[in-house]
């Protein structure tokens, strides 16, 4: 039986992991080298490399320390910031991403994911959506969640999924940073006009808040956290033994 | 040493550092004479079969890979390169495989229950159907990664595990020194490393 997934993400800003409330106020954690090999032996699923500051400033990835990562790490990897052209996904694929993670780069030229896919397979293009609630509606925020795009997110969403986007990371800005568990409403809203796997981002504080996720939300593949994680405030082989117990596939 | 087959699909990085970090002499080849002189081969493949058959034909080493097959080397598919092991494949089309196992390659499509999302994609735990020497340091239910639309059918005589995905789809393969597995052992953690680490351990003429 197919497991739900447990991500940890690593904010990657001028080599080092950060983590910050309501992405401000960024605090420096660790390596990404180091803590991508601790989570790997520690029984996370997969891992979400993001340079948080690429799509403001341009930065470019680091990729030596994504190459060094993929040396040493077994296990899935995606990649994301700064990602803008056919040609980063090419470089980004090319030190060991097996997904890359487009946002604003989608936002700037809604063909890339098209583009990308044709060439490297749905399987390999991830959207990723910073969603905040704004006059009643889900709103698209680009740049690193700071500018509202004005577009209507689920429709946006559902024409990334046609395009070819072939796994989706909804983060709710409303709950990011907060710990008061997932956005169960957005969430939803996503997982019922799309047909590929669905990786909810943004809220958690403790186990429960994941149990709750996969509970109330069958169709929700994978839970991604970053400072919870980092701060060893959960323990992802408790997490997932508490999955277990409570029913939901978790792989141990 | 153990060869990796370059015939241009695909990122082989992963799996080279994979095959490095258990220790492994590794090469990555374009060359016959390399295939020849390795001790295993390794048959990566991600994308489409049609356009990755061709690329391996174009490559030269399509021929030579059968031969080495046929004559005992050690030789292990992954993904695609699991599917290019069979007889033909039914993705887009009817093309043929190289044919080193009895079988074809069909879409999930026709026998998973219709929500499922497709591909297949995530770790899935391993249901062994046989002892294999490829299994030696891992155990029944150990998790493995994948991501797949297409499944090895017709094929019960070789399966050596299977994966339950709305139905027990094929999870890997054997017949006697050709290996394949759907899954991506260089994506598998600690499992992944040591079905690889019992990959390079074999000896031609030594598997039966």
């Amino acid at each position: 039986m197919i497991t739900k997934r447990i991500i940890p993400c690593l904010d990657v800003r001028d080599g080092r992991v950060v983590k910050g409330t309501n992405f401000k106020g960024l605090r420096d954690v660790s390596s990404p080298v180091e803590l991508a090999k601790f989570y790997s032996d520690g029984g996370a699923d997969e891992l979400v490399f993001y340079d948080i500051t690429a799509s403001s400033d341009g930065r470019a990835l680091f990729t030596d320390i994504l190459c060094e990562t993929a040396k040493k790490v077994f296990i899935p990897l995606t990649v994301g910031g700064g990602i803008n052209t056919v040609a980063d996904f090419d470089r980004v694929l090319k030190c060991g991403a097996d997904k890359v993670s487009v946002n604003s780069g989608a936002i700037r030229n809604p063909d890339l994911i098209y583009e990308a896919a044709k060439l490297y397979g749905d399987q390999c293009v991830v959207l990723s959506v910073d969603v905040k609630r704004v006059c009643g509606e889900f709103r698209v925020f680009a740049k690193g969640g700071r500018e509202d795009t004005g577009m209507e997110a689920i429709s946006w969403i559902r024409r990334c999924v046609d395009n070819g986007a072939g796994e989706v990371v909804v983060n709710s800005i409303d709950t990011d940073g907060v710990k008061g568990g997932f956005d169960l409403e957005m969430l939803e809203a996503v997982c019922n006009v799309v047909n590929v796997p669905v990786i909810a981002s943004g809220g958690a504080g403790k186990i429960d808040d994941f149990i709750e996720l996969f509970n109330a939300l069958p169709k929700v593949d994978a839970g991604l956290a970053a400072s919870i994680f980092h701060f060893g405030e959960v323990d992802i082989r408790d997490l997932k033994n508490e999955m277990r117990k409570a029913g939901i596939p978790a792989r141990v | 040493m153990v060869a990796i087959v370059d015939y241009g699909v695909g990122n082989l990085f992963s799996l080279k550092s994979s095959l490095e970090a258990i220790g492994a002499d590794v090469c990555v080849t374009a060359d016959i004479e390399a295939l020849r002189r390795a001790d295993q081969i390794i048959l990566p493949g991600v994308g489409a079969f049609e356009d990755a058959a061709r690329k391996l034909r174009e490559s030269g080493m399509y021929d030579a890979v059968i031969a080495l097959a046929k004559a005992g080397k050690p030789l292990l598919g992954i993904c695609l390169g699991m599917q290019m092991l069979f007889e033909k494949s039914y993705e887009y089309g009817c093309h043929e495989g190289l044919g080193l196992i009895r079988g074809s390659v069909k879409p999930i499509s026709d026998v998973i229950a219709k929500d499922l999302k497709i591909p297949h994609i995530g770790w899935n735990a391993l249901d062994f159907t046989k002892e294999s020497p490829l299994f030696k340091y891992i155990k029944n239910g150990d998790y493995v990664y994948f991501v797949h639309s297409y499944y090895g059918a017709d094929c019960e005589d070789s399966v050596i595990a299977k994966s339950e995905y709305g139905a027990p789809l094929t999870a890997a393969v054997a017949d006697k020194n050709v290996f394949g597995c759907q899954f991506h052992p260089e994506k598998s953690g600690d499992v992944g490393l040591a079905i690889l680490r019992a990959f390079v351990e074999m000896k031609e003429g030594e598997i039966c």
